[in-house]
């Protein structure tokens, strides 16, 4: 499948993930500039980690107005795959794409470690690799993941099953109130958000730095050929 | 004419940052500071001379970049011509 990776100024994670999906996982993969108002027929776009606009004003602010991502909008808004990961899920969350915010981290500390997550939903185009409950570990590597939302917008956030990821114990259990494992804070320990329509997710832990055996760790990998072999098939049927 | 924008964490959020300074000032000397909120400042010069269209537009500034009305809440402030009212 067609899979784009957007570059913006102070991404650092693009070549990562256009590794994986070129290398790992044999796709067609191409970069796409963020003065581009054009997503080159891609299927399936990823918005990278890194420090775009080095995270003036607000981490995402600035690369959420930028000319790709108008063209990411309208990806969107057809049903496309969007994955954000990282500095990518705060540009997605800056756009309106997805539902929320983020704070700096509790302890007002850089974290990159590793976090374990519960896959809370496997009917999606990014997650059905995954069995039901299963646990990832995945590292993070952020200042800003601490997820905020109105109270009430967090319980609809749950009544639409929009909370694809949560951090967790290494036996799967809720510890929100606990930093080892819900490491940033994050308000009901949520990891990784998608719009209601199931098309666009936003993550901060960093699936393609887990997605190769000479990682010691394929947990990301899972995720990413969930994306690029559901994706073919979703677009293929609307064709 | 002049204007300030500042820009602040919403109440009802916990701000890590200002309880992390007001912490720190407790621990310079100054025990007795029950709270800080830690946001942030703009000054914008803008044209024109309609208080009333240059409050509309930094509204609509903060609404559109300067803030995140999810987690912030903002107040523009004119500093000169505008009398300096708060809206």
């Amino acid at each position: 499948m067609k899979c784009g990776v957007v570059v913006f100024p102070g991404s650092n994670c693009d070549h990562d993930i256009y590794h994986v999906l070129k290398h790992v996982l044999q796709q067609d993969v191409t970069f796409l500039w963020h003065q581009d108002d054009t997503l080159q027929g891609c299927e399936l776009v990823v918005l990278p980690g890194g420090f775009a606009y080095g995270d003036y004003l607000r981490a995402g602010a600035m690369a959420a107005l930028s000319p790709v991502m108008g063209a990411v909008k309208r990806h969107a808004g057809a049903g496309g795959l969007v994955l954000g990961i990282c500095n990518g899920f705060q540009v997605l969350l800056e756009a309106g794409l997805i539902p929320g915010a983020m704070r700096r981290n509790q302890n007002l500390r850089f974290l990159c470690r590793d976090v374990y997550l519960k896959v809370e939903r496997t009917d999606l185009p990014f997650t059905w690799k995954f069995r039901p409950g299963q646990l990832m570990r995945i590292p993070i590597a952020h200042g800003e993941g601490n997820y905020e939302d109105a109270p009430e917008r967090l319980d609809a956030l749950e009544a639409n099953r929009q909370v694809v990821f949560r951090y967790v114990t290494p036996e799967g259990e809720r510890a929100d109130a606990d930093p080892q494992w819900n490491p940033n804070g994050a308000a009901r320990a949520i990891a990784g958000v998608c719009n209601t329509g199931g098309n666009v997710l936003g993550m901060m832990p960093h699936p393609e730095r887990c997605a190769e055996p000479i990682l010691g760790n394929t947990d990301g990998l899972t995720l990413l050929a969930s994306a690029v072999e559901a994706g073919s098939q979703v677009l293929g049927a609307r064709r | 004419m002049k204007a300030r924008v500042t820009v602040y964490p919403r109440r009802e959020i916990l701000d890590p940052q200002g309880k992390a300074i007001r912490d720190a000032l407790s621990r310079v000397g100054f025990p007795g500071v029950d709270d800080v909120r830690a946001g942030k400042s703009f000054e914008i010069s803008l044209a024109g001379e309609d208080p009333e269209a240059a409050r509309r537009q930094l509204r609509d500034m903060c609404e559109r970049l300067l803030a995140n009305t999810v987690v912030e809440d903002y107040a523009v402030e004119l500093l000169d011509g505008g009398a300096g009212v708060q809206s």
